[in-house]
Formats: C-alpha cells, sequence, structure tokens
C-alpha cells in the first residue's frame, strides 16, 4: 500500500504541530456527529408513526433547562479548541523579529522564481532547503495572487502582490516534497506546482555552490549552434543565463537548468527528451503558458538542448 | 393615536391583465404567488444549466491528466458553475419561496409593495442573462472563480469581457434582492394578520426577517465592489491593482465583508424550511421557538464579524487570525442550538416519513457534517492546509448542497401542493431522494480526504499521486448519479403537474395560515383569515379544547 500524502505525512515539526491539532479535532468532530446520528437513528425507529395509531402525540414546546445545557456545553468545548488554535498558532507562525529571509519566493504565473539573498542564487520551481534549519522565507507576486502550499512541511500562505508575507521554513527531514499554487491565478493554476528538496546541509552546500557556478559558454559543436539561436532567437527576452548578454528575468533562470528536476513548473521531467518535446511546442504541455510555441526546427530544437545540457 | 402608516392603503386597483392564462398575465404579474412560481421556475433553469457545469467539470476530474475540457474551459466552468449556483439557484429560489410564502403565512393579500417586488424579480433575470450572454463573447466567459479576486480580474490578466459582464451581472441582481429585502422587512413588520405578533410567526418567516435584514446590510458592500471593479476594468481607476497603487487585499475584505455573511443568506431560509417541516410530519410544535428563532438573530449578527476567517493565508497576523477563529467558532454554539432543537422536535413524535421529512432528516446528518467541518476551518492553523484545498470544497458543498438544497427539496415537495393543487409522486419522490443522498455523499466525502492530501481547488488537471486518480472517480461516479437523481426530480414535477394527486388544501394535515387556504390559493390570497390566537393557527382551530396557548400557560403554571 502506497503511504497517503499531505496531512497523513507530517515531515516537519510546525506540519505535525497542525496535523495534532487538526486530528484532535476531526475526533471532536466525529464523537459529535456519532452522537447526532445514533440520535436520529434511535428517533427514526423509535417514534416512527405505527400504522393504525392516528392520534396526536404528547404537544412538547421546550425546555429553558434543557436549552442552556445544550448552549453551554458547546461553548466549553469552543473554548477548549480555540485555547489549543492560539497555542498551535503560535507555534507554527512566532513572531520574525528583525530576521532577514534566507530565501525570497516571488509568485509569476505559472511558475516561482527562488531568490537566495545570502548566497545570491537564483533558480526556479524547486527549493533547496537545508534539513532541521529554521528559515525565513519572503513571499512576493508580480503579477496576481498565488498561495505557496507544500502540505507536508509548510502553512499555506499568499503571494500577493504589493504584501509581502513570511513564513517560517523547517523540513524534519530529508527528501523531496510536492507542493502546488493553491490560490487560484489564472489558465495555467493547475500547473504551477512546486518541489522542496531537503538535503543535508553538506549537499545543500555543494548545490549551493553549482548554482553559483557561471558557466563556460561552449564554443564548438552542436551546443554552440543553440547556444547562437538562443541570444538570436527570443529565448533571451525572457530567460536569464549567466556568463551571457541573457538577463532578461520575465521567465525562469536557466543557467542551471539540467540541475532541476522538472520543466516547465512541473508539467515534465526534465530529460533530454521531455526537453525536446517542450521547445518544440510548449503550449501543448501547458496551454496558454506565457512561453510561446517559437515554431523551432528539430535541429534548432536539439540544438538548443545541447546548448542547455552543456552549461555546467 | 394617530400614525402615518408605513404602508398606505392601495387607493387604485393594482394593475392587473386580464384574466386569461396567456404569458403575459404571467411577465406582467406583481402578485406574489405568480412571482414566486416564475422565481422557481427560473432557478430550476439556472439549477440544470449549474449542475451540468459540474458535470462537465467531474468528467475532465476522473482521472489525472485527463484531456476532456482545455483550461480555459474548465477555469470557466467553475466560475459559472458557483456563481451560478449561488446567486442565480440557491439565493433565489429562497428569496422567490419567500415571496410566495411570507404573505400567506402572516395572513396578508400580497407583498408590502408589488410592484417593487415583480422589479427584484426581473432584476434578477437580468442579471442572469447578462452573465449567460459572456458565453456569446469573442472570449468567453469569465475565468476568475465565483470570488473573482483582484489583480486576477482586473484589466492586465483578464482581457476578456468576462468579468465585466459578470459584475454587471451580479449588480443588476444584488439590486433585485436589496429591494427584496427590504419588501420582506416591510412586510412582514406591517402587514400581519391581526393576532400574528412576531412572537408568533411561522419560523420561516423569522428565518425571512433575519435573511433581508442581512440582504440590506451586505450587498451594498459587494454592490460597491463591484462597481470600483467596473471602474478599473472599464475606466482605468486603480482600486485594485497593486502595480498602480491599488489594494489588491481590499477587494477580499470587501467581497468577504459579503461574502460570508451570504453563507447564511443561503441557509438561514433553509433553516426556515426545516423549522416547518421537521414539526408538521413529528406532529409535535418546534422544540423552544424562542430559541430558534433567538439563535438565528444571534447568527445573523455573528455573521457579519467572521469574514476574514476566508483570508487566514492572506497573512493578516496572529491577532487578527485569533479574533477571527473565536468569532467564528462562537458561529457554532446558536447553530447547534439549532440542530439539537430540531432533533427535539422529532423525539417523542409520530413521526411521517414522506418526501419532504426524508429530506429534512437527511438536512440534519449533512448539515451537521458541513457545520463540523466548518468549525475545524475556524481554527485558523487547521485552515491553513484546508483552505484552498478540496476540503474547503468538501465543506461548503456539505453546507449548500446536503445543507440548502436538501431543504430546498424538503421544501418543494411540502409547498408543490399547495403551489400547484397536485402532490407530487411520492414513488418518483423517493427514488429521487435515495440518489441524491447516496450521489452526493459518494461525490463529496472523499473530497474530505483529497483535500487534506493536498490536492489543491481549481485545477483542471492532477498529477497521478497515491489515490488521487481513485478518489476523484468515485467523486465524479456520484456527481453522474446525482446528475440521474435529477432528471427523476424534473421528470416527477412534470409528471405531477399534469397528473399529480389532487392536493386538497392541506394534504400535510400542517399548522401554518398558507394551508388555510386552497391549493392554489385564489388570487386574493383568503377569503377569510383564521383567527390568530397561537403560533399554529390551524392547530387551534382543530383541537379547540387544548390550544396553543392554553398548554403553553400551564406550562409556565407548572
Amino acid at each position: 500500500m502506497e503511504k497517503l500524502g499531505g496531512i497523513f505525512n507530517a515531515s516537519s515539526p510546525e506540519m505535525a504541530a497542525m496535523a495534532g491539532l487538526t486530528f484532535y479535532m476531526l475526533a471532536i468532530a466525529i464523537a459529535i456527529l456519532a452522537i447526532i446520528v445514533v440520535a436520529v437513528a434511535y428517533i427514526i425507529i423509535r417514534y416512527r408513526k405505527r400504522p393504525g395509531d392516528d392520534g396526536e402525540p404528547r404537544q412538547d414546546f421546550g425546555s429553558i433547562r434543557v436549552e442552556i445545557i445544550w448552549t453551554v456545553v458547546p461553548a466549553i468545548i469552543v473554548a477548549v479548541l480555540f485555547f489549543l488554535t492560539v497555542k498551535t498558532m503560535l507555534a507554527v507562525d512566532p513572531p520574525k523579529g528583525d530576521r532577514k529571509p534566507d530565501i525570497i519566493i516571488i509568485g509569476h504565473q505559472w511558475w516561482w522564481e527562488l531568490y537566495y539573498p545570502n548566497s545570491g542564487v537564483l533558480t526556479a520551481n524547486e527549493v533547496h532547503l537545508p534539513v532541521g534549519e529554521k528559515w525565513l522565507a519572503r513571499l512576493e507576486s508580480v503579477d496576481v495572487i498565488h498561495d505557496f502550499w507544500v502540505p507536508e512541511l509548510f502553512r499555506k500562505i499568499d503571494l500577493i502582490p504589493g504584501h509581502p508575507n513570511h513564513i517560517w521554513l523547517v523540513a524534519g527531514k530529508p527528501g523531496t516534497f510536492l507542493g502546488a499554487c493553491a490560490e487560484f491565478c489564472g489558465a495555467q493554476h493547475a500547473n504551477m506546482r512546486i518541489r522542496v528538496i531537503a538535503q543535508t546541509r553538506e549537499e545543500f552546500d555543494a548545490w549551493e555552490k553549482e548554482q553559483l557556478r557561471i558557466p563556460k559558454t561552449p564554443t564548438s559543436g552542436e551546443a554552440a549552434k543553440g547556444g547562437k539561436i538562443f541570444l538570436t532567437e527570443a529565448c533571451m527576452n525572457c530567460h536569464t543565463v549567466r556568463g551571457t548578454a541573457a538577463a532578461a528575468r520575465v521567465g525562469p533562470d536557466l543557467t542551471h537548468l539540467n540541475t532541476r528536476e522538472t520543466i516547465g513548473a512541473g508539467v515534465l521531467m526534465n530529460t533530454s527528451e521531455n526537453l525536446k518535446k517542450w521547445l518544440s511546442n510548449p503550449q501543448a504541455y501547458k496551454p496558454s503558458s506565457l512561453m510561446p510555441n517559437m515554431k523551432l526546427s528539430d535541429d534548432e530544437v536539439n540544438q538548443i538542448v545541447a546548448y542547455l545540457g552543456a552549461l555546467k | 393615536m394617530s400614525r402615518v402608516p408605513l404602508v398606505p392603503e392601495n387607493i387604485e386597483p393594482l394593475p392587473r391583465i386580464g384574466e386569461s392564462e396567456g404569458l403575459v398575465t404571467w411577465i406582467g404579474s406583481i402578485d406574489h404567488k405568480q412571482i414566486g412560481i416564475m422565481y422557481v421556475i427560473a432557478t430550476l433553469v439556472f439549477f440544470l444549466i449549474g449542475g451540468l457545469e459540474a458535470l462537465l467539470m467531474r468528467i475532465q476530474l476522473m482521472q489525472p491528466s485527463n484531456e476532456f475540457l482545455s483550461p480555459e474551459a474548465f477555469n470557466q466552468l467553475f466560475t459559472m458553475h458557483g456563481t451560478t449556483m449561488i446567486f442565480f439557484v440557491v439565493m433565489p429560489f429562497l428569496i422567490g419561496v419567500g415571496v410566495y410564502l411570507v404573505p400567506l403565512m402572516i395572513g396578508a393579500r400580497d407583498m408590502a409593495f408589488p410592484r417593487l417586488n415583480a422589479l427584484s424579480f426581473w432584476l434578477f433575470v437580468f442579471g442572469g442573462l447578462l452573465l449567460y450572454y459572456s458565453f456569446f463573447t469573442q472570449s468567453g466567459a469569465p475565468e476568475v472563480g465565483w470570488f473573482a479576486y483582484a489583480p486576477l480580474s482586473e484589466k492586465p490578466f483578464s482581457l476578456n469581457k468576462g468579468p465585466t459582464y459578470w459584475a454587471l451581472g451580479l449588480l443588476a441582481t444584488g439590486i433585485g434582492s436589496i429591494a427584496s429585502g427590504l419588501n420582506n422587512i416591510v412586510t412582514i413588520l406591517t402587514l400581519r394578520t391581526p393576532g400574528m405578533t412576531l412572537r408568533r410567526v411561522p419560523l420561516f418567516v423569522w428565518m425571512i426577517l433575519v435573511t433581508s435584514f442581512l440582504l440590506i446590510f451586505v450587498i451594498p458592500i459587494i454592490s460597491a465592489a463591484f462597481a470600483m471593479l467596473l471602474l478599473d476594468r472599464l475606466l482605468g481607476a486603480t482600486f485594485f491593482t497593486p502595480a498602480s497603487g491599488g489594494s489588491a487585499i481590499l477587494y477580499q475584505h470587501f467581497f468577504w465583508g459579503f461574502g460570508h455573511p451570504e453563507v447564511y443568506i443561503l441557509i438561514l431560509p433553509a433553516f426556515g424550511i426545516i423549522s416547518e417541516v421537521i414539526p408538521v410530519f413529528s406532529r409535535k410544535p418546534i422544540y423552544g421557538y424562542e430559541f430558534v428563532a433567538g439563535s438565528t438573530v444571534a447568527i445573523g449578527l455573528l455573521s457579519l464579524a467572521v469574514w476574514a476567517h476566508h483570508m487566514f493565508a492572506v497573512g493578516l497576523g496572529n491577532v487578527v487570525n485569533a479574533y477571527f477563529s473565536l468569532a467564528s467558532m462562537l458561529i457554532a454554539i446558536p447553530t447547534g442550538v439549532k440542530v439539537l432543537n430540531w432533533v427535539a422536535t422529532m423525539w417523542g413524535g409520530k413521526i411521517r416519513f414522506a418526501t419532504p421529512m426524508l429530506f429534512a432528516v437527511t438536512f440534519l446528518i449533512e448539515f451537521v457534517v458541513g457545520g463540523l467541518s466548518g468549525v475545524a476551518i475556524a481554527s485558523a492553523p487547521i485552515d491553513w492546509q484546508a483552505t484552498d484545498s478540496y476540503f474547503i470544497v468538501a465543506h461548503f458543498h456539505y453546507v449548500l448542497f446536503g445543507g440548502s438544497l436538501f431543504a430546498i427539496f424538503a421544501g418543494v415537495y411540502y409547498w408543490f401542493p399547495k403551489f400547484t393543487g397536485r402532490m407530487l409522486s411520492e414513488c418518483l419522490g423517493k427514488w429521487h431522494f435515495w440518489l441524491t443522498l447516496i450521489g452526493f455523499n459518494l461525490t463529496f466525502l472523499v473530497q474530505h480526504l483529497l483535500g487534506l492530501v493536498g490536492m489543491p481547488r481549481r485545477v483542471y488537471t492532477y498529477p497521478d499521486l497515491p489515490y488521487w486518480g481513485i478518489m476523484n472517480l468515485i467523486s465524479t461516479i456520484g456527481a453522474i448519479v446525482l446528475a440521474i437523481s435529477v432528471i427523476i426530480f424534473v421528470w416527477n414535477v412534470i409528471v405531477s403537474l399534469r397528473h399529480g394527486k389532487a392536493a386538497g388544501d392541506n394534504p400535510w394535515n400542517a399548522w401554518t395560515l398558507e394551508w388555510a387556504t386552497t391549493s392554489p390559493p385564489p388570487v386574493y390570497d383568503f377569503e377569510l383569515v383564521p383567527p390568530v390566537r397561537g403560533r399554529r393557527p390551524l392547530w387551534d382551530l382543530a383541537h379547540p379544547d387544548v390550544p396553543d396557548e392554553k398548554q403553553l400557560e400551564n406550562r409556565r403554571g407548572s
């Protein structure tokens, strides 16, 4: 049996607190529901009209004492729940003080831009995070409202233009965790997926070092031709490849695309076959995506794939 | 004592277009019963359209990475489905049934402002046509969701005309709703027959009264927001565009300042229906009348102060979140009081399980499920996982389908004989009931789990993660069962209109005034309004030896 994800696989202390509260609430809810269901079932059986019994039952107009009881009991339950709510809220969302963010997550229609201000790493769609460290994320949007949701790790938080938000990011164990945009943000809201790669500090440092490296521009073969196309066709109007003239930030930074697991914010796994498909016609895989079909020939596609693959 | 009457006596006769049964009699009508029936028919049409939209969505979501619908089509469908069901089905149905029943229940001849009543109805129809006209524009219907958050609904991000038609349509309907609210309030406060004090009006009337106050308080909020959105879109204003100094969050405050009370506008009249059906079929008076009415007032007031529980993910801060958590949880108390009073009403009764009662009893359970999940998501940390996921979809369908719509079906089977003079078929009614019950729970129960494992709402496709496919398939099968149940319901209505058993004045042996007149009632409603000396005038007539007031007095004395 495969394991259920989401709240059933809470993988951070914050998420464990939220899941704990949810299960506690669920238990209370099921108990209350059970009382009502049993009462109604009993009534249905016991007080159903019998054939031939045409008289009216005793007319009962109510009782103030009973009303008081069933007002006070729920009030006590609400008080307990509210206490637990505040406790959990403070555990998940303590004040940030004057802490500077460790990562800045910027929502775009329909991908995530990720910036690590301490090191200067700029990447997209895949958050790398050292296990066990408590990071502060700042969340912004350049267009519409998005929502950052990685159900097994973090609380949900909106990315709102003109209203930066902050949340704490902690991963309790290493692994890859899937998430998605949770606020409807237009045609490709469904394919605005995110993954969090939680790794040890050493792995993270190695990754960060790799991301910071400015790749050598290929000078020969297919890759060189691809590089030329990248800079002469429209690619560079939207994308960055560090070490070249391509420096636009409309679409994801492609400098180290070959270190990422997916393309198109989770639409396809990042293999060279898939990258070819994607470049041939992004609209076939992510209709209405802001990346147009560039009408590249097969050769051109192969050359660009070779170029992006050669950036190391 | 001389007082200026709030509603002046009619000096001129109200215009009436002949007595023939032609279409023009209906279109020109200002009779509350005809308008009420037109509301019901129009909402049935919108219900079928909105249901079809839902079915198409469920087919698309049947399996991961399905390609039955394009993303644009799917996004249009969920926008139109939500907007239709809320603004053009549940709300106008409840207003329409109110328009039909309130004057009858309080022994009046018509609404206080019959012409305004007709205006409300036609504004609702006009709004619906404006909304649906968007399908025929070049780029189709709006793709912004029923809450049309800015800046997605603003010009740079929604260049199509959809959101403009959407806002205009809802603005028109909203003006009609405000007029209905006013009309109901004045009618209920001024046109009650002698003896019908506010402590004696049927609970349905109480619920309509509270709902009407909510309408006139909150529809202006959203109308203002729609006007601002239209100014932004059409005249280049910047109320909600952060890029040019506006505020995206402001729109959310406006929207939910209206949107949460709206939920109670959709459920309080449904409570009213349940509060009429359960006593009649249990053969007992409502248990704790004052508490059912009083808790409604409490819910109405609280509902105005809880809106930001829809905004727990916006980042308003712990203090704001804590307040809105508490305020929202408090609503559980008066709501729980209601549910327990309904259960207590059945206790010790002699319950007849005709179709209206089947729907009413099931309402109790389904609504409690929706209510309890509602308390859960009132807790901000739980909502930080649940919001904008399928858990929310499940929650509000248990409230609005398991709650409002089950109550509406109870009401349809209960009052159809009064409206038409004929009974709906009990046999088809039971088929309709069981299929609705099974289809509804198949569709929505599993969605709680889908949300908790991480499926966001409003996605036209989803990856093949563990159990996502099978859970969505179950949901889609449920939707197909629901579609069959709706076909049976419509068939029942059509067949029963022609061949249904004659109803007589009071087929359910009920106690409120609408059952004292003929079915359907004459144009002038009553030949003679029975004397009202208690909450159940027809009980008092049938049992002159033990009238309600006397029983109540005995209880107070003992």
